[in-house]
Formats: structure tokens, C-alpha cells, sequence
């Protein structure tokens, strides 16, 4: 047990500590020697302020520094040798150390994102639980207003930052593998990269003792300059966070670029990879904007820079336009892998190859594009001219265009083609489902007139969440079974697997269907109380039932975890290549060897030719091919019997 | 869990052992255009970042009839410095294009020199912050004079930081003719800096008005 005390994690929680403790310590005599006020309170003039600032940065730096992510660069500054940046097992060192520690492995390097991602989503989704019982009957039950505000401006951020995470443990994980790659381009940028989010997360949990905010989670001013220091370190943790996100977006992109396998050319590329570089770019390029819009509230709220204050020159409009110009395209960062999951999942269960490649590929980059070009479609209500409502709500509209290619193309993927039901598949369809829905609740929100009246209600955060299950979290899913047993060699329990998507689909679209509902009748959100009576359906009050829809969701997500837990300990041991799909990564042994490949995979065909009589889409080297063995009908739990695994040729 | 990842890894290392896997190495060749591509598309996510900047300038510096103010700014010092940091960009090329010849002595004295035109660049801006007329609360001029200078000054000084950290290798010899991508990365990221700050320039002491009263 005394193992546990050997983490590198305590090693960065202590230097954590220790920069932190440094960075107030040397501010605070600085200003003492100035004559100024250091007294602590958590208010939005407290001169905490301007001090937690550099506790912030030192602390973030202390914690990556002590969990070892720069010790490679520190030896190169000072003209020493480094590691050779590969993983070296010490003798008495358990291997699942590894995982607690700065590891360059992109598959350990995923499951660090993915796990600390699951993490965040619990909190972010029991704060959505909690005010979501205050909400299912008038009157204030069980929180107070600030609480109230603190918990939805924390639950967005949350679950912002967990998507995000979701993100990056899909496309650390599967890009490499997918590419035929032995790892990521930068592998200590990428082990930096996760480091960065722990300290992050913490400084913004800890903004929930330091007085929360009250501004939601899109933090606008001047309520956010007036918010508590709650608010001051939230802003510092998602400046903090946008690090990892363009960090990661440049790792993927050289990643993708560079190290594909002889013969894959882009066009032969998984679908999903195309996905994660549209992904990528965004992430790369938008985040700037989420960390100024943050940097300059943090600035006015430390020194008062009246960038917000109309009085003294300033303008809230232009943070509404530098905010939204990444949290508009944030949401295509969301969706794009989700939608490359789907794209990828399809043709796998259908039998089938997927209609359109080129087509889906290059939708993908068209919406991340145009994602640029619609920002401002979230400020019709704002002192924006309304000169620029009308081209906005145009490009807005035009979006359809992209995303009705994959919805067509999906369809057509699945006309005539021999489907077989097991999880993944149903999660992809239950995505394509609600991912319509959400999509044709976008002209109403897009379209100035109505979208006026739809302003702030909760039929758009219905619009919204519902986008976001179907684009990304309920795809998220889909993957997390589908690539289940790559990671651990493992099966799942189908039952289990199907019950989550049961109690999770119609939970959640009961919560949507009633969040839409009220939305209609004049519910405004970040409301903690209301007065109306709504009504509602078979003797339950809309609220109400929106409250038991996300008590159902949060059910199915606790139905998987324990699902994957128990599977990934005692589950029975996965086929070769369970879902018969063509794809390198399903190739290979699972869980996948450390560095993928003995040998570069040559690429001679298309990915998605299923069902095409001697179709062949990659050649192994006789190392990496893995012998197919006999398969027992009762081995695997779908519906039905696996075939034996035809290797990476036709089916 | 634990016994999970560890049954995980028994697997993993039962592979291992039985196929011998070996890094595929990069050439040096490979690496280098990984290492370019990777730091470009850092400079082009840079570049949204001070895009942003001089939109923020571009919306608040403005008079009530919608033309272009700008704070109370020493011009003489302004271009001194300007010029300095220009001349810095051509002083950190000479020692790069030296160490690309494997001449070690012209390249300590170009990247030396690129150093110190930094530190007074660096020194003369925090001059211009002393004698302001303006503190960062008065207004949005002096607001975004501080935000912008402030935003680039600490560029610079990162910058001045990797010149050091290359200087000292270069003194180690930990650079050749053929493999200097620390040198070549930090003078990419010099001329970058350099740019930025010929628009923040002009957006900060050529374009606009300074307004009647604060």
C-alpha cells in the first residue's frame, strides 16, 4: 500500500503547493512594500484579486513541474541530455504508476484524459442534479440564489472542460493507431498537455469556496467584474486551460500531417481522423479568443482596465464578440469527432461503405470553416448593430448545408445494409436521433424574429444540450463501448450496456422534450425560482419531469461505470477484433502493444470498403498480424454470432 | 482497478517480449519538418491571439464621431525602440545563418547582440510605462497601452529567454551545422515577435488621435 505514496502526482501536488504558497508570499511582500492592502476577503475588489494571479501561474507551473512534464526541457535548456522520451519500466515499480505520472505514451496519454474526463463529468453532472431539484418545483427548496448561480456557471464549465477531455482521450488514443503510427508527434507536449488540466480543474473548483460567481458560465461582463473572486479563479483556470486544447489541437495536426502510414493518403485516412483535424484547427486557432475575452476581464477585475466599463471608454459588447468567436466554434469542437465517431461506426455495423467518404471529409472541415463566420448569432439581444443580425443569421442557416451531407450520407450508409444491434450501434443511432433534433431546433433559435423571442430560455438550453448528447456525449458513448475491448481486451456486458442507452435515451429525451416545452411558455434560464405554473403531461409538472429526465441520464451514466469497471476486472475476454471492422487500430493485439506496430502498416486500399469481395486496406508486417482464432458462437455477447475475423480484406 | 491495468500491462509486456518492438526512428530529416510544422502552426495560433488584441484596439480607441484615438505616447522613445527591435531581428538572422555555417563566433556575437537589443527594447517600454501620463484605470487608451505593451513585452522577454537558453547551448556546443532547430525555432519565434510588434506599433503610436481630455 505504502506504493501509493510514490505517485508522481503527490510530487505535483507538493510543487503545486510550494509555487502557489510562493506566488502569494512574493506578491503580497511586493505590495506590502508598496503600501498596499492585502487583507483577505472575496470580493470582486478584494486585492485577492491581483494575488491569487501569480499564485495561479506559480502553482500551475509548481504542479508541472513536480509531476515531471518538463523535466526533458529543463535538461535541454541547461545543455543536458533528456530521456529518450519513451517508457522504460523500473524495477519495482508497479506498471499502473505510470498512469499517475507525466507518461508519453499517447494510449496512456488517452486514458489519463479519459479517466480524469469521467471524473469531471460526475462533479459537472451532480452539480446539474442538484439545481436541477431545486428546479422541479416553484419556490427556493434547497439553494441559495448565489448557489444556485455558482453551481450552473461551475456545471457549464465543468462539463466544458470534460468534453473537452472526452475529446482529447478519443483522439490521443485512436489517431496514432488509426494512422499507423507509433505515437504522437510532440509525446512530451502531449503528457504536458494532460498535466495541465489537473491544476486547472482544481482552481476551478476551488472557486465554489471563494465565493462562486454568478454570471453562468459564459462569464459576461460587467456582472462578471462585479463577481465574486470565485469568478477571478474560474477565469484563471479556463485561461489555464486553453494551453492543453491548443497544445493538443498542434500535436494532432502535425500528428496527422506527418505520420501517416506509407500508402494513406488523406482521403484514406479513418473518417474519424478527419474529424479530430477539424477538430484540431479550431482548437488551435479559436481557444485564443476564449483565453483574451478571460485575460481582459482578469485584468480589469486585477487593475482596473476599464476595457468593459462604458463610463470610461469601454465597450461589453466587444468581450460578447471576443467570447463567442471560440464558444461558437467550441461547439463544433465538440461535435466534430462526435460526428467522425458516427461516420466511423456506421459502416462497421451496417456492412456497408460509407456513403461519400470525400464528402463527410469534407463537411467536417466545411463546418469547422463556417464555424468561424456565425458567432455572433448568440447576441440578438445584445447592442450588437443590428445591421449584422441578418448576415449572421444567413451563415448561421448555412451550416445546415454541411451537416445535412452527414445526415444524408448516414442514411444511405445504412439503406440495404446487414445492421447488427449492440451498443455502440445503438448509442450512434440514439446520436443520429438526437442530433436531428437538436439540429432542427437551430432555425428557431437562428432565425432573428424567433430567436428574439427564444432568447435566454430554456428552450435553448434544451436546443443546446441536446445538440451537445447527440453530437458529442451520447457518441462519446458509442465509442467508449465500441473501443472497449481494444483497450482492455475485455467484453463489456451487453445487458448492462443496453439498459445504459435505454434509461439514458428516454431520460434524456423526456428532460429535453420538457425543457423545450417550458422554454416555449416563457421559462427563462438562470432562474432560480419561478412563479408559473406550467402544466405538464399525464399529472407531472413539465419541471418535474425534466428533473426525472436527468435523474434517468444520470442513472444510465452511473450503470456504465459500473459496467466498465467490473468488465475491465472480471469481464469475459474479447474476440480478436469483436466488430469485424477494417480499421488498423482493430488489427493489431488488444490491448495494443506499446508502440502500436513493430513495423509501418503500407495502406493499399480504401478504409470503409465492407462487403467489397477482395477489397484490401492495409497490409501489416507479419509481427503486428494477429491470428485469427477460432471463435465460440457464446464467446462474445451481441446478438449475433461473430464471424471470424477476416483480417483487413473485404469482410 | 489496480488489478485491471495490471492485468492491462501483463498483456501489453507479454506482447512485447514475444515481438520485440523497436522505435521506428525519425531521420533527422523527418524531425525537422515535424518540429517546423509544429512550430508555425504555434505562431499561427499566436497570431489569432494578437489579431484579437488589435480588434479589442480597433473597437474601444475611438472618439464619439467614430475616429481612431490613441494614448499620449513618447514618439521619439517609440521609434528608438521600434528600431532597436527591428535591428534585433537582423542580428538574431546573422547568427543563425552563422551557426548554419558552423561559425560559433559570429553566431555568440549575432544571438548576443539580439539579446541585448531585447533587454532595451524590454527596459525602453517599461520607460514609456514610468513616464505615462495615464495609469491602466484612467481610461481605454491607456488601458490597452498597457494591455498591448504589457502582452508584448512578455513575448519578448520569453523571447529574450530562449535566445539565453541558445546561447548557452551554443556555448556548450550542443549546436552543429547540420542539427540547430533550437536556434532556428528561437529566431522563428523572434521575427514573430518583431512582426507583432510593428502592428502594435502603428496601432498604438501612428494611427489616430490622442483625445482632447482624459
Amino acid at each position: 500500500m505504502l506504493g501509493i505514496l510514490r505517485l508522481d502526482v503527490w510530487k505535483g501536488l507538493i510543487g503545486g503547493a510550494i509555487g502557489t504558497a510562493l506566488g502569494v508570499f512574493i506578491t503580497m511582500i511586493i505590495r506590502s512594500l508598496q503600501g498596499l492592502d492585502n487583507t483577505w476577503d472575496t470580493t470582486a475588489t478584494s486585492p485577492w484579486n491581483v494575488i491569487v494571479i501569480p499564485a495561479c501561474v506559480m502553482g500551475t507551473l509548481g504542479f508541472l513541474i513536480g509531476v515531471g512534464s518538463m523535466t526533458d526541457w529543463l535538461k535541454w535548456m541547461v545543455g543536458r541530455k533528456g530521456s529518450d522520451g519513451h517508457y522504460h519500466p523500473k524495477p519495482g515499480v508497479p506498471q499502473w504508476h505510470r498512469y499517475f505520472g507525466m507518461d508519453t505514451n499517447h494510449k496512456v496519454v488517452g486514458i489519463q484524459y479519459g479517466v480524469l474526463g469521467i471524473v469531471v463529468l460526475l462533479i459537472g453532472g451532480l452539480f446539474a442534479l442538484i439545481f436541477r431539484t431545486e428546479l422541479a418545483e416553484p419556490g427556493l427548496q434547497y439553494l441559495s440564489a448565489n448557489d444556485y448561480n455558482s453551481l450552473i456557471g461551475l456545471h457549464g464549465q465543468l462539463m466544458f472542460i470534460a468534453v473537452l477531455l472526452g475529446i482529447g482521450a478519443m483522439a490521443n488514443y485512436l489517431v496514432p493507431i488509426m494512422i499507423g503510427a507509433q505515437d504522437m508527434a510532440f509525446p512530451r507536449i502531449n503528457g504536458f498537455a494532460f498535466w495541465i488540466n489537473v491544476p486547472a480543474a482544481v482552481m476551478l473548483l476551488s472557486s465554489i469556496f471563494l465565493g462562486g460567481f454568478d454570471t453562468g458560465w459564459t462569464a459576461y461582463p460587467p456582472l462578471s467584474v462585479r463577481a465574486h473572486l470565485g469568478m477571478q479563479m474560474a477565469l484563471i483556470a479556463v485561461f489555464i486551460l486553453g494551453f492543453s486544447s491548443i497544445l493538443g489541437g498542434l500535436n494532432l495536426i502535425v500528428t496527422i500531417f506527418l505520420m501517416r502510414a506509407p500508402g494513406m493518403s488523406l482521403f484514406r485516412m479513418p473518417i474519424f481522423v478527419w474529424g479530430v483535424l477539424a477538430t484540431s484547427l479550431l482548437q488551435l486557432t479559436a481557444t485564443q479568443f476564449i483565453g483574451l475575452s478571460f485575460l481582459m476581464v482578469t485584468l480589469q477585475r486585477a487593475v482596473d482596465i476599464p476595457f468593459f466599463d462604458p463610463a470610461r471608454g469601454g465597450d461589453v459588447t466587444l468581450y460578447q464578440h471576443l467570447f463567442w468567436f471560440y464558444s461558437h466554434p467550441t461547439v463544433y469542437i465538440w461535435i466534430l469527432p462526435g460526428l467522425g465517431i458516427i461516420s466511423e461506426i456506421l459502416p462497421v455495423f451496417a456492412r456497408k461503405p460509407l456513403f461519400g467518404y470525400p464528402f463527410i471529409a469534407m463537411s467536417s472541415m466545411a463546418i469547422a470553416i463556417m464555424g468561424y463566420l456565425v458567432w455572433a448569432h448568440h447576441m440578438w439581444a445584445s447592442a450588437m448593430d443590428p445591421f449584422l443580425r441578418v448576415p449572421f443569421m444567413m451563415t448561421t442557416l448555412t451550416i445546415a448545408v454541411p451537416t445535412g451531407i452527414k445526415f444524408f450520407s448516414w442514411l444511405a450508409t445504412l439503406w440495404e445494409g446487414k445492421i447488427r444491434f449492440a451498443t455502440p450501434m445503438y448509442f450512434t443511432l440514439g446520436a443520429i436521433v438526437l442530433f436531428l433534433l437538436g439540429g432542427l431546433t437551430g432555425p428557431p433559435s437562428a432565425l432573428v424574429v424567433t430567436g428574439l423571442h427564444l432568447h435566454d430560455s430554456h428552450f435553448v438550453v434544451a436546443h443546446f444540450h441536446i445538440t451537445v448528447f447527440g453530437g458529442f456525449m451520447f457518441t462519446y458513448f458509442a465509442a467508449i463501448y465500441y473501443w472497449f475491448p481494444l483497450l482492455t481486451g475485455r467484453m463489456y456486458s451487453e445487458t448492462l450496456g443496453k439498459i445504459h442507452f435505454g434509461v439514458m435515451f428516454i431520460g434524456f429525451i423526456i428532460f429535453a422534450l420538457s425543457l423545450f416545452r417550458v422554454g416555449l411558455l416563457g421559462m427563462r434560464r438562470r432562474i432560480a425560482d419561478y412563479t408559473i405554473d406550467f402544466g405538464g403531461i399525464f399529472g407531472i409538472e413539465w419541471q418535474m419531469l425534466a428533473t426525472i429526465g436527468a435523474f434517468m441520464a444520470g442513472l444510465g451514466v452511473l450503470v456504465m461505470l459500473g459496467n466498465l469497471v467490473f468488465s475491465a476486472m472480471y469481464g469475459k475476454k474479447a474476440v480478436h477484433n469483436p466488430w469485424r471492422s477494417r480499421s488498423l487500430e482493430w488489427q493489431i493485439v488488444a490491448p495494443p502493444p506499446e508502440l502500436n506496430f513493430s513495423a509501418l502498416p503500407q495502406i493499399v486500399g480504401h478504409p470503409y470498403d465492407y462487403g467489397l469481395p477482395g477489397s484490401v486496406y492495409a497490409i501489416l508486417s507479419p509481427d503486428d498480424q494477429v491470428v485469427a482464432e477460432p471463435v465460440k458462437p457464446n464467446q462474445i455477447t451481441p446478438s449475433k454470432p461473430a464471424l471470424p475475423a477476416a483480417a483487413v480484406t473485404g469482410d | 482497478m489496480a488489478t485491471a491495468i495490471e492485468r492491462h500491462h501483463a498483456a501489453v509486456e507479454h506482447h512485447h517480449d514475444e515481438h520485440h518492438h523497436h522505435v521506428i526512428e525519425f531521420t533527422p530529416a523527418q524531425r525537422l519538418s515535424m518540429n517546423r510544422l509544429g512550430l508555425w502552426l504555434f505562431l499561427i495560433s499566436e497570431t489569432f491571439l494578437f489579431a484579437g488584441i488589435l480588434v479589442a484596439r480597433i473597437v474601444l480607441l475611438r472618439d464619439e464621431g467614430g475616429s481612431f484615438t490613441r494614448p499620449e505616447l513618447d514618439q521619439q522613445l517609440g521609434l528608438v525602440i521600434t528600431f532597436i527591435l527591428l535591428l534585433s531581428s537582423l542580428a538574431v538572422y546573422m547568427g543563425e545563418t552563422a551557426i548554419s555555417r558552423g561559425e560559433i563566433g559570429r553566431f555568440k556575437a549575432g544571438i548576443g547582440a539580439a539579446i541585448v537589443m531585447g533587454l532595451i527594447f524590454t527596459v525602453g517600454v517599461g520607460y514609456e510605462w514610468s513616464i505615462a501620463h495615464f495609469a491602466p484605470s484612467d481610461g481605454v487608451e491607456g488601458g490597452m497601452f498597457f494591455f498591448m505593451t504589457g502582452m508584448h513585452a512578455l513575448h519578448v522577454l520569453t523571447g529574450i529567454i530562449f535566445l539565453m537558453i541558445v546561447y548557452w547551448n551554443g556555448r556548450l556546443g550542443n549546436y552543429t551545422k547540420q542539427s540547430h532547430w533550437g536556434v532556428e525555432a528561437s529566431a522563428l519565434y523572434w521575427h514573430f515577435v518583431d512582426v507583432v510588434w510593428v502592428f502594435f506599433y502603428v496601432a498604438l503610436y501612428l494611427i489616430g488621435h490622442v483625445p482632447e481630455v482624459h
